[in-house]
């Protein structure tokens, strides 16, 4: 088990934050692109969902699975995003997220008076926060090499 | 155990066979006092549920009647207005239905070409190298299985997020589609396939699976 990468982007598409820890495969493309191309396909996955859903969605879109890795999708109310790309054999991913959101994101972004809204954000403190919770977390200590 | 539809996606990105298996009728009929206490809004020729869902009316359910009258586009069949009609007051109570949208051909086809582009950025942007493109997409109401063959053509089942033994159903259709559309000698490559036997075997398998899971087939 192993976490790869990780988006972050806000309502209106701006990837406020990157972090990578196990990326054997480089895009090719340079990273804002990168960021464009993962959001794009994101807002398209979520109209696609909320067209060919039978019934009603809530939460929408969960996560996809590919043969190599999982990509987990959490969106706030408020739109914020978080996308977590992990192997396949990775349980409560969710959780993860969801901790993230409120125990880093709120705690270091949205209680920085000084960390303004919508722009990649540049805290060291968070960025070392974020590490520290994905570092701490059982998917990505499992990890098989 | 509900299997949701059955769709084969061509190796250009066509749609070349779909089948609705299971889908649920979402329904709502209420009687409305003055003033309305839902938003409604006209787009895309449908009038649709905008703010203030309540009793079963959802955000993004369609207006399809007005007491007892079918709607088309915004306007009655008699061809009244139907916002005229609910802006006055002589008018209440009203009896309106709601339901949720159906897909039409068009859109399973827009889908259909929507979902190709996808498949491939998620192999382009994977971590690992030498990945495949979406196997499992998953949602809080379905999860959709795709299957693509070395071909290229893929096979695509949404269903239940509970139900198991999707990816071997992917399979045992494609078998189907190999023996009954590809050795129909009417029918030609990447083109919709109209093969009847295809099409009952199809629903057959469906059937079964459905009644006593994937083990019995």
């Amino acid at each position: 088990m192993t976490i790869h990468n990780l988006y972050i982007f806000s309502r209106t598409g701006v990837l406020l934050h990157y972090a990578e820890w196990n990326r054997q495969n480089k895009s090719g493309i340079t990273n804002e692109e990168e960021s464009k191309l993962m959001y794009g396909m994101l807002f398209s996955i979520k109209s696609f969902v909320n067209k060919i859903s039978p019934l009603d969605p809530k939460e929408g879109f969960l996560y996809y699975k590919t043969s190599k890795y999982t990509l987990h999708y959490l969106e706030t109310p408020t739109g914020l995003k978080f996308v977590l790309n992990t192997d396949n054999q990775s349980q409560n991913v969710r959780e993860l997220l969801q901790q993230l959101y409120s125990q880093v994101y709120l705690e270091y972004v949205v209680k920085n008076p000084i960390c303004p809204m919508n722009e990649p954000i540049q805290s060291e403190l968070f960025k070392l926060k974020v590490d520290e919770l994905m570092k701490k977390s059982p998917i990505f200590l499992n990890r098989s090499l | 155990m509900v299997i949701y539809g059955v769709y084969i996606v061509s190796k250009s990105g066509g749609l070349i066979f779909n089948h609705d298996h299971n889908v649920p009728k979402v329904d709502n009929e209420k009687t409305f006092g003055y003033p309305l206490n839902i938003k409604l809004v006209y787009e895309n020729k449908k009038i649709v549920v905008s703010f203030g869902q309540r009793d079963g009316i959802n955000v993004g359910h369609i207006l399809t009647a007005v007491n007892g009258n079918l709607v088309i586009g915004k306007e009655l069949e008699d061809g009244k207005d139907v916002f005229e009609m609910l802006d006055d007051e002589k008018n209440y109570p009203i009896n309106l239905k709601f339901s949720r949208s159906k897909m039409t051909t068009n859109e399973k086809i827009f889908l259909a070409s929507m979902f190709y582009p996808l498949f491939a950025i998620a192999s382009q942007l994977s971590p690992e190298p030498r990945c495949s493109g979406i196997e499992i997409l998953e949602a809080d109401t379905f999860r959709l299985y795709c299957y693509q063959t070395l071909t290229g053509v893929k096979f695509m089942v949404v269903a239940e997020p509970t139900q198991p033994g999707m990816d071997i159903l992917t399979k045992r259709i494609y078998e189907l589609y190999a023996d009954f559309a590809l050795k129909n000698p009417f029918y030609s490559l990447e083109m919709p396939i109209r093969c009847e036997l295809f099409e009952t075997n199809l629903i057959c398998l469906l059937e079964s699976v459905e009644k006593s899971g994937i083990s019995s087939v």
